[in-house]
C-alpha cells in the first residue's frame, strides 16, 4: 500500500513534465496548444516554474476553440494530432475498442475548416475530439456494450447526448473499452480487451468506464462520455487523474445509453479540466422526450457561470459549508487517500469554506442495497439479448437452446453472476427479503442526503478507497471489487450529482498514482459543484495530472 | 422512419425471419392459429354480437343432460386493444393487416439504447373505461416489468401494470337476451390494467421454421379482470359481448374480435352443487367470437362434469385449452408446469402515472350515456325488451334511433323501421347504419307522414328503400311520384263502385256467401288507385257498399 505523500507538490519533483502532450509529427504545428496563461493563486515553487505548462489545467475545448477561430491552427491539424497521439499510445492502454475511420475524422475536421475558412458559425464544439463510452448508441460505429454477445452490432440510432455533441460540431474518435455493460470496476470484465491505466500501465483503470477515463488522461480524445450506475464515472477519473462528473440523474438523458440499472444509470463526462467539463455537461443536459426520466428543470450555462481565474479573490469560497463524510476515511480506506483527502479539505478551507464532518450512518448499507438493485434491474434489461433478433446468435433447432446457447456464449462471467443475482433477488418469495428492503434503504440513503444537505452545501469524500490497483489483483475476489464501489454507490441511490476532481498524487507506479476528490451537491446542483471544482482545480498546486505515459510515448 | 432505422438490425432476421422451430408452448399456437385462421375463416360471430343460440346441435346431447348436481364457475380475462393513433410506448401507428414489420421503430422493437415513453391516451382510455366499469381508481398508480422469454417479445419483459392497476372493484351490468331466457345480470370486475402487447409468431406449415412480426409489439392494450361470476357460457358470451359494446361506445377500441382487438381467456371450473372448494381450473383460448366462446365453454363444462360423473375428476387438471372451432372441443395446448414466476418489479424507465381530481372529472363528464343507462332508458320510453336490446347493441343505432326520436320519431314506428326494414337492408349489403343516405330526420318524417296519414306504410317502405340507397327527402320522395294518400271518400267511393261494377260475377259470388272475396275487392281497389287509397276509409267503404245492396 502506497505511503501518504502530502503535500501533492512534493511529487511534481519526479514527474516533471515538458509538455503535457508528446513530439508532434507535424512540423508546421505549434508544440503546445495554446492555453491562455493565468495568475496562480499561491506563489509558484520552483518545480512548478519547470514546467512547460504553468497552469496545467485549462480548457483544452476553449483553446482549440480559439485556435481554429484565430486561424493559428486548423481543426484538420488539431484532429491530426490527437489521431497521431491515439494511434501510438494505444497499443499500451487499449483504452479503444473501435477506432473511428481515420478519413472520416480528417473529413469532419476539414468541415469545420472550410466553415471557418468562408467565415461560417461553426458549432460551440467544433473540432472537439470526443471519445464515447461503448455502451453509448452511436449510428456510424459498433456499439457493442463491451459484450461479445453485440459483437459487430451497429445502432439504428444516435444517443440523444450523441447527437447533441454532433450537433454542435464534435467529432467522434472512437467507442472506448468498459466492464460489459457497465458491470465491473476495472474494465478488467470487458468482453474484448483489458485497459491499461496511462499511470501505470500495469495497473487498471477503474471501471467501468475505463477506456474514457484513460483516453481523456492519455490524451486521445479531449473528453469523453462514460456512464455512471455504481461510480463508472468517478472511481475511473479518480484512477486516471482525470475530472469525471457523474450529473443528477434525469439531467441528461438516457435515450441510446444501453440499460445496465435503468434507475441508476446517467451518462456522465471525463474532460482534463473542470471548464470542459462544465461545456460538455451543458451539450448534453437537458429534457429529451425520448427519455420520460430525463428532466425539463432548465440546463444553466455552467461553462459561463464559472468564477473567472483572474476574478478569484483571496477566500473565493468564503461561506461554502462543506460536509466531509465520516464514514468514507475510516477503515479499509487507503492512508495515502485519507491524507489526500485531508490535505484537499485544508485546502477548501484556505479557500474559504467551513469544512465540518458529517455522519451518515446509513452510508455502509448503500452497497448491497446497490448491488441488490443493479442487479435485479440488469437482469431484466439484458434480457433482451437473447440471439433472436440482433446479436449473436447460435443456431440452435430449439428456442430455449438457442436463448441458451447465444447467452452462455454471447455475456461474460461477470455479466452472468450478476443477472443470476438479480434473477434470484426477484424471484417469488424473495422479492421483499430483497428487492424491497433495498428500495427501503434507498429511501433511507436518499433522507440521509436530503438532511446532510440542508446543513452543508456539498459534501465531499475520496472517489474511490484506494488508487488504481493492479491489473488481475481483484478479478478473483468479487466482493473485493465490488467494496471499491462503497465511496460512489449512495450518491446512484440518491440520484444526486457529484464532480470528481484530482486532488493528490500518492506513491504507487512510475510516477505515483493519482486520487481523486468526490464532491456531492444536491440534485441539479452541478453548476455549485463545478464552481467549486474549478476553484479547487484552479488553485491546486499541481502538474495537472498528466500521466507519464505521455512523457515517455 | 421506421424504415431508416432498420439499418441498424441483421436484416436477415427481419427478411427471412427463421429463428429454429419453436416449441409448441408458452402461447404461441394461440397466436399462431388466430392470426392464420383469421386469413381464411369466414366471420363466425353474428356481426351484431348477439349470441346465437345454435350451440347445441354441436354437442354432445347426453353430456349436456347430465350437467345437473354441478356448478360451473367461470371468470374471464379480457384483452382489449386500444385504439390510440400510436402505440403505447413509441410514436408508431398500428394498423391491423399492415405488412409485417413494417410499423416498428427501434423503441418497439427493444433495441439497446431504448426507452418507453407512455402514450397519454392509453391513461384517458383506461380511466374511461374504468369509470364505465364501476371501478375505484388508483390516482397513483406504476408501470412494472413482467419478465419472460419468448420470440415475439422483444425486450424480454412486457411492460404491464402488477400490484397497483389502474381501476379495481367494479361491475358490469347486462341483460340476457330473451332467447337464453332474459334477465338481468351483475358481474363483478376485478381490475382493469395497462399492458403492452407482444408481436405475432408465424409458424411455418413444416414447422422447420417461424416468422416474426413485431406490428403489433408495443400496442396498448387494457387487461379487464372478471370475478369468476359467470355460471355458463351463455353468460360468460354475454359479458364478453357487454365488454365489446362497452369500448365501443366509449370509442376505446373496434373491439373486433376477428382481428385480436377483443380477446377473452377464460377459465372454467365445475364442483358439485353444495361443495365449497373450488374445482381445478382450465384456462380456454382461441374463441373467434362469442358464440364460439358459448360453445367453447358449455363444451368444457360438460366434459368436466362428464370426469366427475364417470369418478375421474382427478384427470382435470390445471391447464390452458386451446377450442378448435373445425371439432368443436377444446384440446390440450399446454399443461400448467407450476406457478410461472415473472419476476414483477416496477419498471423504472417510466414515472408513476398520477391522476388529478380534475382529468379524472373531465373524463366522467365527458362520458357519453353506456350501454346499461340506454337499455334502461329505452325500457322506460316503452319498448320491449327484445326491442331495447337490439337498439342498445350497436352504438351507432342507438344513436341514429335517439337521434329519430329527438326529431319526434314515434318511439315504437321508429324502432320497428330500424330493426325491421333498416336492419335488413344494412344485413344484406354489408353496411353499418352511419353508412346509409338516410337520416334519423328524414326517417322521423317518414314515420310522420305515415302516422298523419299522407302515405301508406305500404307507400312508406318503397319511399324508406329511396331514402336508403339515394337520399333526398320524404317530401320530395312523396311528391315527386306522387303518392299521396287518398283520403277523400268520396274519391275512394268512385273506385269502390268502378271496381265492384267491373267484377259483377265476383260481386254475385260474395253475395251469395262467398264473404272471403272482400280481400279481393280491397285489392282491386288499392290496384286502381295505384296504392294510394287509404286502407282504412277503403275497407270501411268497400264494406258499407258490399253489404249495401244485398
Amino acid at each position: 500500500m502506497p505511503s501518504p505523500i502530502q503535500n501533492p507538490r512534493i511529487l511534481l519533483s519526479h514527474c516533471r513534465l515538458h509538455s503535457p502532450f508528446p513530439p508532434k509529427p507535424h512540423p508546421t504545428v505549434s508544440r503546445h496548444i495554446h492555453r491562455p496563461s493565468r495568475p496562480l493563486l499561491r506563489a509558484s515553487s520552483a518545480a512548478q516554474q519547470t514546467l512547460s505548462t504553468p497552469t496545467p489545467t485549462s480548457s483544452d475545448i476553449l483553446s482549440v476553440r480559439e485556435s481554429i477561430l484565430s486561424r493559428r491552427k486548423t481543426a484538420t491539424e488539431v484532429a491530426g494530432e490527437y489521431l497521431d497521439r491515439l494511434r501510438r499510445t494505444e497499443p499500451l492502454i487499449r483504452s479503444f475498442v473501435h477506432v473511428a475511420d481515420e478519413e472520416a475524422v480528417m473529413r469532419q475536421a476539414a468541415e469545420i475548416d472550410g466553415r471557418v475558412e468562408r467565415g461560417e458559425e461553426v458549432g460551440e464544439l467544433a473540432g472537439v475530439l470526443v471519445g464515447v463510452k461503448d455502451n453509448i448508441c452511436t449510428v456510424d460505429m459498433p456499439s457493442t456494450g463491451g459484450s461479445r454477445i453485440l459483437e459487430g452490432y451497429r445502432p439504428a440510432f444516435d444517443a440523444t447526448a450523441i447527437g447533441r455533441l454532433k450537433e454542435l460540431g464534435a467529432i467522434i474518435v472512437g467507442k472506448t473499452n468498459l466492464d460489459e455493460f457497465g458491470m465491473g470496476s476495472s474494465t478488467e470484465a470487458s468482453g474484448f480487451q483489458v485497459t491499461a491505466n496511462p499511470w501505470d500501465t500495469s495497473r487498471v483503470p477503474g471501471g467501468s468506464s475505463g477506456g474514457s477515463a484513460s483516453a481523456v488522461s492519455a490524451r486521445q480524445c479531449m473528453v469523453s462520455l462514460g456512464s455512471d450506475t455504481g461510480g463508472s464515472v468517478r472511481q475511473p477519473a479518480s484512477f486516471c487523474g482525470v475530472v469525471g462528473m457523474k450529473p443528477t440523474y434525469g439531467r441528461v438523458s438516457r435515450f441510446g445509453l444501453m440499460a445496465y440499472a435503468s434507475s441508476l444509470d446517467v451518462i456522465g463526462c471525463f474532460s482534463s479540466s473542470v471548464t470542459d467539463t462544465a461545456i460538455l455537461l451543458h451539450a448534453i443536459s437537458g429534457y429529451d422526450r425520448f427519455d420520460a426520466t430525463s428532466s425539463n428543470i432548465e440546463v444553466p450555462d455552467y461553462a459561463s457561470q464559472l468564477v473567472p481565474m483572474d476574478h478569484f479573490e483571496s477566500k473565493p469560497l468564503k461561506g461554502l459549508r462543506v460536509g466531509m463524510i465520516r464514514e468514507t476515511l475510516g477503515d479499509g480506506v487507503d492512508a495515502g487517500v485519507v491524507s489526500s483527502i485531508q490535505a484537499a479539505a485544508v485546502h477548501l478551507e484556505e479557500l474559504g469554506c467551513t469544512v465540518t464532518e458529517v455522519s451518515m450512518p446509513s452510508f455502509s448499507l448503500g452497497l448491497p442495497a446497490y448491488y441488490i438493485l443493479a442487479t435485479s434491474e440488469s437482469s431484466s434489461n439484458l434480457s433482451r439479448y437473447d440471439g433472436v433478433r440482433y446479436g449473436n446468435q447460435i443456431a440452435a433447432d430449439e428456442i430455449n437452446s438457442l436463448y441458451g446457447d447465444s447467452r452462455a456464449n454471447g455475456f461474460g462471467p461477470e455479466v452472468k453472476m450478476r443477472i443470476l443475482m438479480g434473477t434470484y433477488a426477484l424471484s417469488a418469495g424473495y422479492y421483499d427479503a430483497y428487492y424491497k428492503r433495498a428500495q427501503q434503504v434507498r429511501t433511507l440513503v436518499q433522507k440521509s442526503f436530503k438532511a446532510a444537505l440542508e446543513q452543508n452545501d456539498i459534501l465531499i469524500s475520496p472517489a474511490a478507497p484506494t488508487p488504481a490497483y493492479k491489473i488481475g489483483e481483484k478479478t478473483n475476489d468479487p466482493l473485493a471489487m465490488y467494496a471499491g464501489d462503497t465511496m460512489t454507490v449512495n450518491v446512484n441511490l440518491a440520484g444526486l450529482p457529484a464532480l470528481v476532481v484530482p486532488c493528490g498524487v500518492v506513491e504507487g507506479g512510475p510516477a505515483g498514482l493519482p486520487v481523486g476528490l468526490q464532491m456531492i451537491g444536491a440534485a441539479f446542483d452541478e453548476a455549485k459543484l463545478l464552481n467549486v471544482g474549478h476553484i479547487f482545480e484552479q488553485t491546486l498546486q499541481s502538474n495537472g495530472f498528466v500521466p507519464p505515459l505521455l512523457t515517455n510515448c | 422512419m421506421a424504415l431508416v432505422y432498420f439499418r441498424g438490425i441483421r436484416t436477415s432476421h427481419l427478411r427471412f425471419p427463421l429463428i429454429t422451430p419453436f416449441p409448441r408452448r408458452n402461447g404461441v399456437p394461440f397466436c399462431a392459429m388466430r392470426s392464420l385462421d383469421t386469413q381464411t375463416r369466414t366471420p363466425t360471430d353474428n356481426p351484431k354480437g348477439q349470441v346465437k343460440a345454435d350451440a347445441s346441435e354441436n354437442q354432445p346431447k347426453t353430456l349436456e343432460r347430465n350437467t345437473s348436481g354441478f356448478e360451473t364457475i367461470i371468470g374471464i380475462e379480457t384483452h382489449v386493444q386500444l385504439s390510440t393513433l400510436t402505440k403505447a410506448f413509441c410514436g408508431c401507428p398500428y394498423t391491423y393487416g399492415s405488412q409485417p414489420n413494417t410499423t416498428v421503430c427501434p423503441i418497439c422493437m427493444g433495441l439497446p439504447g431504448t426507452l418507453p415513453v407512455l402514450n397519454s391516451k392509453v391513461i384517458s382510455f383506461a380511466v374511461k373505461l374504468g369509470l364505465a366499469l364501476n371501478c375505484k381508481l388508483s390516482m397513483r398508480s406504476k408501470f412494472d416489468r413482467k419478465q419472460y422469454f419468448y420470440p415475439d417479445l422483444p425486450k424480454g419483459y412486457q411492460i404491464s401494470q402488477f400490484d397497483i392497476p389502474i381501476a379495481t372493484g367494479g361491475f358490469i351490468d347486462l341483460d340476457l337476451p330473451l332467447e337464453f331466457g332474459g334477465g338481468h345480470r351483475k358481474f363483478g370486475i376485478t381490475r382493469v390494467h395497462m399492458e403492452e402487447d407482444a408481436g405475432k409468431l408465424l409458424h411455418s406449415e413444416t414447422g422447420s421454421h417461424s416468422q416474426l412480426d413485431l406490428n403489433r409489439a408495443g400496442v396498448p392494450l387494457l387487461e379487464i379482470v372478471s370475478e369468476p361470476d359467470m355460471r355458463s357460457g351463455v353468460e360468460a358470451a354475454e359479458y364478453a359481448a357487454e365488454i365489446q359494446r362497452l369500448v365501443r361506445y366509449l370509442g376505446v377500441s373496434n373491439g373486433n374480435m376477428q382481428e385480436g382487438s377483443l380477446r377473452c381467456d377464460v377459465n372454467v371450473s365445475v364442483r358439485p352443487i353444495g361443495q365449497s372448494k373450488f374445482g381445478t381450473k382450465v384456462e380456454i383460448k382461441n374463441m373467434n367470437s362469442f358464440s364460439a366462446m358459448n360453445r367453447a365453454i358449455d363444451f368444457e363444462i360438460s366434459r368436466q362434469v362428464n370426469l366427475h360423473n364417470q369418478g375421474q375428476a382427478d384427470q382435470i387438471v390445471q391447464e390452458t385449452r386451446l377450442w378448435e372451432e373445425g371439432s368443436q372441443r377444446t384440446i390440450t395446448m399446454r399443461k400448467k408446469e407450476g406457478l410461472a414466476d415473472y419476476r414483477y418489479f416496477p419498471e423504472p424507465d417510466l414515472p408513476e402515472v398520477v391522476l388529478t381530481d380534475d382529468f379524472v372529472d373531465s373524463i366522467l363528464s365527458s362520458l357519453p350515456e353506456l350501454p346499461e343507462m340506454k337499455r334502461r332508458r329505452y325500457e322506460g320510453m316503452g319498448l320491449s325488451m327484445q326491442d331495447v336490446l337490439f337498439i342498445a347493441n350497436d352504438v351507432n343505432v342507438a344513436e341514429f334511433f335517439d337521434a329519430a326520436v329527438e326529431k319526434g320519431a314515434d318511439v315504437k314506428m321508429a324502432a320497428n323501421w330500424i330493426m325491421g326494414d333498416i336492419a335488413a337492408y344494412l344485413k344484406n349489403e354489408k353496411l353499418s347504419i352511419n353508412e346509409i343516405k338516410l337520416t334519423p330526420q328524414e326517417l322521423a318524417a317518414l314515420i310522420a307522414s305515415i302516422k298523419g296519414g299522407t302515405i301508406s306504410g305500404k307507400m312508406g317502405k318503397e319511399v324508406l328503400f329511396e331514402l336508403i340507397s339515394k337520399g333526398g327527402t320524404v317530401k320530395s320522395i312523396i311528391e315527386k311520384n306522387d303518392m299521396v294518400q287518398i283520403v277523400d271518400p268520396s274519391k275512394i267511393e268512385a273506385l269502390v263502385d268502378k271496381v265492384l261494377a267491373e267484377n259483377p260475377k265476383q260481386l254475385e259470388q260474395f253475395r251469395g256467401g262467398k264473404t272471403k272475396l272482400q280481400g279481393f275487392f280491397a285489392g282491386q281497389v288499392m290496384k286502381v288507385s295505384k296504392g294510394k287509397a287509404n286502407p282504412m276509409l277503403l275497407n270501411k267503404i268497400l264494406i258499407e257498399k258490399l253489404n249495401a245492396k244485398s
